[in-house]
């Protein structure tokens, strides 16, 4: 009688969002994987009998993976993964490290680091890119001051993925900065001030106490930028539409492209379940690793 | 002693360096979208390069507003955006005081599942959801933005850990003092969660002022556009028209600098406990 008499209580508080979670949640992830196993077409109506005759099986997730595409996609967001990461991190350590020091004036660097993270991808992908116009740019007009020719950027095979790396670094740095700079004021003052005495130097502090105790904040940075990276998207759009030559398309910009230009829905919907396995797949192997190099003081 | 000085000089010099050169890169952008949001059309595409427009002019900023209703954008973004925050911090707080504190049978399973519900990338209900909002009739409305913000796992997730650590004796006094279930989340259990929900808003609001790809499927009508849609629209129109699109772009940008401006000290917490996106 009291478990009824408490589900009573709780069904108005938990209704808004019970009715979300069915709605905007669970109902859509059924209806992706029905999606993902046709070849519908997003126009013709949704319903038993259309998804029964456009039944295609798994012959979306087969023809996905036996594409070349597809595997040049992957590609891409490794490339990106391989510049990307290590880029992020050691600025990010950089603010972070300067941002502990008791300085005058350092809040100030503290607010302008964070205004790229502030500002919306579309606005910043329009900023950069003009910033790599080729000719009219600065970023060439400065190479140009110490005698070096600027690629085309964003129109140049090679260049492209670089510059997107670039411009993601740019604006992600401030955000991982300012998380590491929390794992930073964490670490206590004690272990540096006995290394002290032990007579060790700066750089000796830096990789026998800072880095150790930091590597929690740096495994949650990595998995989070791991994950975001697989799920690239705006700049991408905005700044090269997966050009030039499919030289920068990766997973959501094919899932968006398939889905709503091509309205090859079934194709797409087994893309983002893909995509859906590579995440999950990560973290579980990001989760199994940490215990091997993360160190958590007990 | 005096070389112990010099060289804690000498490490603070390098240190303010560094600063001043990370803060460079980090500008360079900005200061670049300034100068070009104040160039004439012509003066967009000389060589050598302007850094400081030679005729500066308010020519884009005129343009921008007369050729697009830039300012309806504004109040759109804000529209969706509030909304947005408001029924994500009611509908999440509300779950979050049912789920730790009346403790009906099912709450942990129901917690579960939510929780689950943050594996699945967003990609996954893109097109889905796209297929519902049409079937309700919804493409082209501000609900269709805002009505997801019912369920954000991450929000119920953020306010369950803090209620958690709300003390029961709270509420029995509440009970005693005869207030019923719905002052007791009003007055009692959302005071004290004050902090988390401050949080909350600031990082849901800046994310829903930011976000592209839905809003992007949702709303092609000129008059219900966000402020970032907008700006991609411009982008479409006018593509090679950089000072128009920069004065766009610095436009876009200045609520949201505001606020936090306003507020860092939450976007400072913030970003501890709401790293992941849900």
């Amino acid at each position: 009688m009291k478990k009824r008499k408490l589900t009573i209580q709780a069904l108005p508080f938990m209704l808004p969002s019970m009715l979300g979670m069915i709605i905007f949640s669970f109902l859509p992830i059924v209806i992706s994987i029905v999606i993902s196993l046709t070849d519908w077409n997003g126009l013709d109506k949704l319903n038993a009998q259309t998804m029964k005759e456009c039944m295609v099986g798994l012959g979306n997730y087969s023809e996905i993976l036996r594409s070349t595409e597809f595997w040049s996609v992957l590609w891409h967001t490794v490339y990106y993964i391989i510049f990307y990461i290590p880029l992020v991190l050691v600025m990010s350590l950089f603010i972070a490290s300067i941002l502990n020091k008791n300085m005058k004036g350092i809040g100030v660097f503290r607010v302008l680091y964070y205004i790229p993270v502030l500002t919306s991808w579309v606005a910043a992908s329009l900023i950069w890119k003009w910033v790599l116009s080729p000719q009219y740019g600065i970023i060439n007009q400065l190479l140009s001051y110490i005698g070096i020719t600027g690629p085309n950027w964003l129109t140049d095979k090679v260049w492209a993925m670089p510059a997107i790396v670039l411009a993601s670094v740019w604006k992600d740095m401030g955000f991982y900065g300012l998380f590491l700079l929390s794992g930073l004021k964490a670490i206590d003052v004690g272990y540096y001030e006995a290394s002290r005495v032990d007579g060790a130097g700066k750089v000796r502090q830096f990789f026998s106490i800072t880095l150790p105790l930091l590597t929690p904040s740096m495994f949650f940075c990595i998995i989070m930028a791991l994950i975001n990276a697989f799920q690239l998207f705006p700049q991408v759009q905005i700044m090269t539409e997966g050009g030039p030559n499919g030289a920068t398309q990766v997973m959501v910009e094919r899932i968006y492209t398939y889905g709503f230009k091509y309205f090859k829905m079934g194709y797409a919907a087994a893309y983002s379940w893909i995509l859906f396995v590579i995440i999950f797949v990560l973290t579980l192997i990001q989760m199994k690793l940490q215990k091997r190099w993360v160190y958590y003081e007990s | 002693m005096n070389h112990k000085e010099k060289k804690k000089i000498l490490q603070e010099i390098g240190t303010y360096l560094t600063a001043v050169l990370i803060g460079v890169i980090v500008i360079i952008p900005f200061l670049w979208m300034l100068s070009t949001s104040f160039k004439s059309k012509g003066a967009l595409m000389q060589i050598p390069v302007q850094w400081i427009p030679k005729e500066p002019s308010l020519d884009a900023y005129r343009t921008v507003f007369s050729r697009f209703p830039l300012l309806r954008a504004i109040g759109n973004s804000f529209l969706i955006t509030g909304s947005y925050t408001v029924v994500t911090i009611l509908s999440a707080s509300m779950a979050a005081f049912a789920i730790t504190k009346i403790k009906f049978p099912c709450a942990e399973g129901i917690f579960k599942l939510y929780l689950a519900s943050m594996m699945i990338p967003t990609q996954v209900t893109l097109i889905p959801l796209f297929v519902i909002m049409n079937k309700l009739g919804l493409i082209n409305t501000y609900p269709s933005v805002i009505l997801p913000s019912l369920f954000r796992a991450f929000a119920v997730f953020m306010l369950v850990q803090q209620m958690r650590s709300i003390p029961n004796d709270f509420m029995e006094a509440a009970r005693i003092d005869g207030a019923g279930i719905f002052r007791i989340y009003a007055k009692v259990i959302m005071p004290l969660t004050g902090s988390a929900i401050a949080t909350l808003t600031v990082t849901t609001f800046m994310e829903s002022w930011n976000d592209y790809l839905w809003p992007l499927l949702m709303l092609s009508d000129k008059n219900k556009m966000t402020l970032t849609l907008a700006l991609n629209s411009l982008n479409g129109q006018y593509g090679t028209e950089y000072n128009l699109l920069m004065a766009g772009s610095l436009i876009s940008m200045i609520p949201i600098i505001i606020i936090y401006a306003c507020a860092q000290k939450y976007f400072k917490t913030g970003l501890m406990s709401g790293g992941v996106k849900g």
